[in-house]
């Protein structure tokens, strides 16, 4: 989908603040309720919206630790892959699996109430995981999101 | 601070962002009026800071991620900030984070496909200042991606 700078505008915006209404958003790049609506709709089939994410403070709600491990795998084929991922997405600590090429076959992003309880995590679910190999961590310090290409 | 209710609200929001008050109260057991209370209240308190759009760059024609692990020259005193405000110029950066760990700092770069991040690689990322050394992972497959937390 090839976009215009209305459409740019209204990415723009919405990843600042998906709450606000189509006629607020409209109204602040001079567009009609219905015609930013509209679009919003078309963005929305074609897949560009893809949802919405919520914005918590995870140390407020008791979650202090993020870690991004590296893993590689020890043993390889379709099998040990499988067994892998079907394990990994079910550990309720672990936000985000991706199957990645380079030094490690997959990154996760773990959360943990504190470096105990990752530790608890990490060698409970993570070191026990169906053909896991090396694991290498990270402390997640800070972290931005920027609005990308638009 | 937080009890059971704003869990579960919270639980259910995280599900699915776009319930309404009223159907957030629903899912949670509560009249509408209640769960728009707490969920003031839960913003009062910083916990609930906000919610953003998700977009799908494939969507958009951008096929290729990659995860660009740095790691910072740490005889320059100013690195951190130099390379951050650096990387924060670059468009097809999506992701900063930094780490206390054997990586400093790590990219999220897209691009539209491999020549395109060649492009991106040569003249935008090995400008960037203070690296000391640069691994790429390239980003086959998203199996699951759900940033809630398990409250």
């Amino acid at each position: 989908m090839t976009l215009d700078d209305l459409d740019r505008a209204i990415l723009a915006a919405l990843q600042r603040d998906a709450t606000q209404t189509a006629a607020a958003l409209g109204g602040r790049i001079g567009l009609s309720q219905p015609a930013t609506w509209r679009r919003i709709k078309r963005l929305r089939e074609a897949g560009v919206l893809a949802g919405q994410r919520l914005a918590l403070d995870a140390e407020k709600l008791g979650f202090g630790v993020t870690v991004f491990l590296g893993v590689k795998l020890a043993t390889k084929g379709r099998v040990s892959l499988e067994d892998f991922e079907r394990a990994v997405v079910a550990i309720p600590e672990v936000q985000l699996v991706e199957h990645v090429l380079g030094l490690y076959d997959y990154r996760l992003r773990v959360v943990a109430r504190d470096l105990a309880d990752f530790e608890r995590v990490l060698r409970r679910r993570v070191m026990t995981l169906p053909g896991v190999g090396d694991v290498e961590a990270n402390v997640l310090l800070s972290e931005e999101r920027r609005p990308g290409p638009i | 601070m937080l009890d059971d209710l704003d869990r579960r609200l919270l639980r259910q929001l995280q599900a699915d962002p776009s319930l309404t008050a009223a159907e957030l109260g629903a899912r949670a057991g509560v009249p509408p009026l209640k769960a728009s209370r707490r969920l003031g209240r839960l913003q009062e308190l910083g916990i609930l800071q906000g919610q953003h759009a998700v977009i799908d760059w494939r969507a958009l024609g951008y096929a290729v991620a990659v995860s660009l692990r740095v790691t910072l020259d740490k005889a320059e005193p100013r690195a951190f900030d130099t390379f951050l405000a650096a990387a924060r110029k670059l468009t097809h950066v999506t992701e900063i984070q930094t780490f206390l760990g054997r990586v400093d700092v790590r990219l999220n770069v897209i691009a539209r496909d491999m020549a395109h991040y060649q492009q991106i690689y040569r003249e935008e990322i090995l400008q960037l200042p203070h690296m000391a050394d640069l691994e790429a992972l390239m980003t086959v497959a998203t199996l699951h991606t759900d940033e809630s937390l398990p409250l």
